[in-house]
């Protein structure tokens, strides 16, 4: 094999490594996900965050907008507070609401946003106030089998 | 004897495992010298030269080359004196990977940095002294046993070495080649000034060319001296050995538990050391 | 009688085993840092580079499609039962990354490049090359041996990184064009679930010690093994079983360690 020859693929061996290490990075990891560091950061309280954990995504109408950063507890209000960082571009109205959701019957959870109507946007650091908690599953199962049983 | 020794042993010990190879040998090799060692056929000669090269260490004794003591000599001395010395090992040792000219141009290339031209050169001449130059583009798979040989002569040669190691030269080779090789060594020696150490079993081959003569039996020297007085000596051993007779005091067996007979009338247990 | 033996004989292999790995590990070392050494040679290692790397890259490219393919099979079935398949791009992604592309690309690795060098080394000391190396005062462990360790802890991460890569590839062709997952979904749910450093560089990370222990002990066992015909046949047989396991054995430490 020619020397010339060995250097030429080694080259090109190594820059589809690189290569395969962006793509992982950008498609598959969530270095993409980078932009959400100069996102701005909104507050709400919820009763219950069920499985909820940092890195979550937030989503509006199904299409991620921002992640939870941080989850805390409120030692006033016995609260769960969930922190998230929205996407600059994003301005939410004031009378904004957050949900928990659950993707799928055991898919993971997040934070869906429903836009409202009022023409000030919350600012950073704001707070959605109208909020509505995850559903508890074994709470719903439970309801479920005992107004089946006493229903009848 | 008056001149520098350039390689000199004192009283070497040495054993694999609990097979005694070489048992006090010593010796003196004369600078500019073609010194022969002979001995039977696993009396120890390949250790002996490994010693002088110092890829073995002996268990006991001094080895010193020109003037250094290799025991007490650290790795980048010893491979510094290695760049003076050459070896033609028993097996060739060819690089599989590299073809004839390459291998003769390993050792240049790895310790000079030469013009192309000028290293083209240096590598032709020397296979041309071993009759390989239009062998320099086969691979080391594609010679003969003799050729390949040729090319590790070549190859031991290439630096120049002050001193060179011939592990039997001659075996493989024809007896046209034999006599070449034989002058060559002769003359590399002058012309470099060189000091030769051979080890061979043809013993009229070797004594045309050597000044000096060891003879290995038992792991010590039982003879030594010119090959004339060698030829003329009244040591048993030596007359043994020199006129290649089979029986006296070199014995050709290894050395066995029991006897012959026992060995073959005996009954042992399957997997049981003989 | 077999039986009887079996003890005694795993407790003397156990202490030859000792003295053993002090000698693998100060071999490893000397030969790591003869990098140093003038006789380390940068073309050398290239020309390792492309052995190792260049011509494995197809097997292991092959070998990554069909796992991630079967991946997306097992894992789809697995999860429609529970209706989650919305988590298989999550699945797929992070079965290769942590486990599957580091363990598999080692394990492929030495047998397919790991028996080479454990052979070729002990043929070269069967055959006194190395020997003949040394009298001409270059040092094998610096010629031969570095540019080989050094290629393999380089090349590994590098075969890892794309199997990875296409393994994912593979997983996604099978759960999206033909079981019909939604593919925006398989894509952004393993976006938001797999991490940059925790999932993709550990992976990596242990790749990299895979590449360097797998290499290690080929090396080893060439360098060390009996210089006869026999000797090179177990020495290569020895090599890659012992660095399969090797490979098993260290994944699991590194998996406690890393991921917790
Ligand atoms: N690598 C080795 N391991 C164990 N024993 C060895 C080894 N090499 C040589 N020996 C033993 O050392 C002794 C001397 O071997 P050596 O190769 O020096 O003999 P020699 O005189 O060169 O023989 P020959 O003329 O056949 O080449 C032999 O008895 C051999 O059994
Ligand atoms: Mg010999």
């Amino acid at each position: 094999m020619e020397k010339r020859a060995i250097d030429w693929w080694v080259g090109i061996f190594v820059l589809l490594g690189i290569a395969a290490l962006v793509v992982l990075a950008l498609r598959v990891g969530n270095l993409s996900g980078f932009a959400y560091n100069e996102g701005y950061v909104l507050h709400a309280d919820f009763s219950n965050v069920g499985s909820l954990k940092p890195r979550s995504p937030v989503k509006l109408g199904g299409v991620t907008i921002g992640e939870v950063t941080h989850i805390g507890m409120d030692p006033k209000t016995f609260m769960a507070k969930v922190t998230m960082r929205i996407e600059p571009k994003v301005k939410l109205p004031t009378d904004t609401g957050a949900s928990i959701y659950t993707e799928g019957l055991l898919g993971e959870q997040y934070v869906s946003i429903q836009p409202g109507g009022m023409p000030q946007d919350l600012q950073p650091g704001g707070t959605i106030t109208m909020t509505q908690s995850a559903v508890n599953i074994d709470q719903l199962i439970g309801q479920m089998v005992f107004s089946k049983a006493s229903g009848k | 004897m008056a001149a520098d020794a350039l390689v000199e042993l004192e009283n070497v010990h040495f054993a694999r495992g609990p097979h005694t190879v070489l048992d006090g040998v010593g010796l003196r090799i004369t600078q500019g010298a073609i010194v022969s060692i002979m001995g039977a056929s696993g009396g120890g000669k390949t250790t002996l030269l490994n010693l002088m090269a110092g890829t073995l260490a002996p268990q006991a004794g001094r080895i010193r080359v020109a003037g250094q003591d290799l025991q007490t000599l650290n790795f980048g001395d010893l491979y510094r004196l290695r760049r003076r010395m050459g070896m033609l090992f028993q097996h060739s040792a060819l690089f599989t990977d590299f073809s004839v000219f390459e291998n003769v141009a390993f050792p240049l290339r790895r310790h000079f940095r030469l013009d192309e031209s000028v290293l083209r050169k240096l590598v032709l001449m020397k296979l041309e002294a071993v009759g390989l130059r239009g062998a320099a583009g086969l691979m080391p798979a594609e010679l003969s046993g003799g050729m390949g040989r040729r090319v590790a002569l070549a190859r031991a040669m290439v630096m120049d070495p002050m001193l060179i190691f011939y592990d039997e030269p001659f075996t493989g080779l024809d007896p046209i080649s034999v006599g070449i090789i034989a002058t060559l060594i002769r003359r590399l020696n002058d012309a470099l000034g060189a000091t030769s150490i051979l080890v061979s079993h043809d013993v009229q081959e070797t004594f045309s060319i050597a000044d000096y003569g060891y003879i290995l039996a038992g792991g010590k020297i039982i003879a030594e001296g010119t090959p004339d007085t060698l030829r003329a000596s009244d040591s048993e051993l030596a007359r043994q050995f020199l006129g290649g007779k089979p029986d006296g005091p070199v014995p050709f067996h290894y050395p066995a538990k029991d006897d012959y007979a026992t060995a073959l009338t005996g009954v042992w247990a399957a997997g049981e050391a003989i | 009688m077999a039986f009887m033996e079996f003890i005694p004989n795993l407790g003397r292999r156990t202490l030859r085993t000792v003295p053993n790995l002090g000698t693998a590990s100060r071999f490893l070392l000397l030969s790591l840092f003869a990098v140093a050494n003038r006789h380390f040679s940068i073309q050398q290692l290239l020309k390792q580079v492309y052995g190792f790397g260049v011509r494995s890259l197809l097997l292991m490219m092959v070998a990554a499609f069909f796992t991630g393919m079967v991946l997306g099979f097992q894992g789809y079935y697995a999860l429609v039962r529970f209706g989650a398949t919305s988590a298989l791009g999550t699945l797929v992604a992070l079965s290769l990354l942590r486990e599957l592309g580091p363990v598999l690309t080692a394990l492929l690795f030495a047998g397919r490049a790991g028996s080479a060098l454990t052979a070729e080394i002990s043929s070269m000391k069967a055959t006194e090359q190395l020997s003949a190396m040394e009298m001409m005062a270059v040092n094998p462990l610096a010629w031969v041996v570095a540019p080989r360790l050094w290629a393999g802890i380089f090349v590994v991460p590098i075969l890892c990184v794309i199997f990875d890569l296409v393994g994912i590839f593979g997983g996604y062709l099978i759960s999206v064009p033909v079981l019909g997952v939604d593919g925006g979904t398989f894509w952004a749910q393993m976006q938001s679930n797999v991490a940059f450093s925790g999932d993709i560089l550990t992976g990596l990370f242990k790749a990299l010690c895979f590449g360097l222990v797998v290499t290690w002990i080929a090396a080893w066992q060439g360098y060390a093994a009996q210089p006869t015909a026999e000797g090179v046949g177990n020495a290569t047989t020895i090599s890659v079983v012992t660095a399969s396991l090797a490979v098993l054995g260290l994944d699991f430490i590194l998996t406690a360690f890393l991921f917790t």
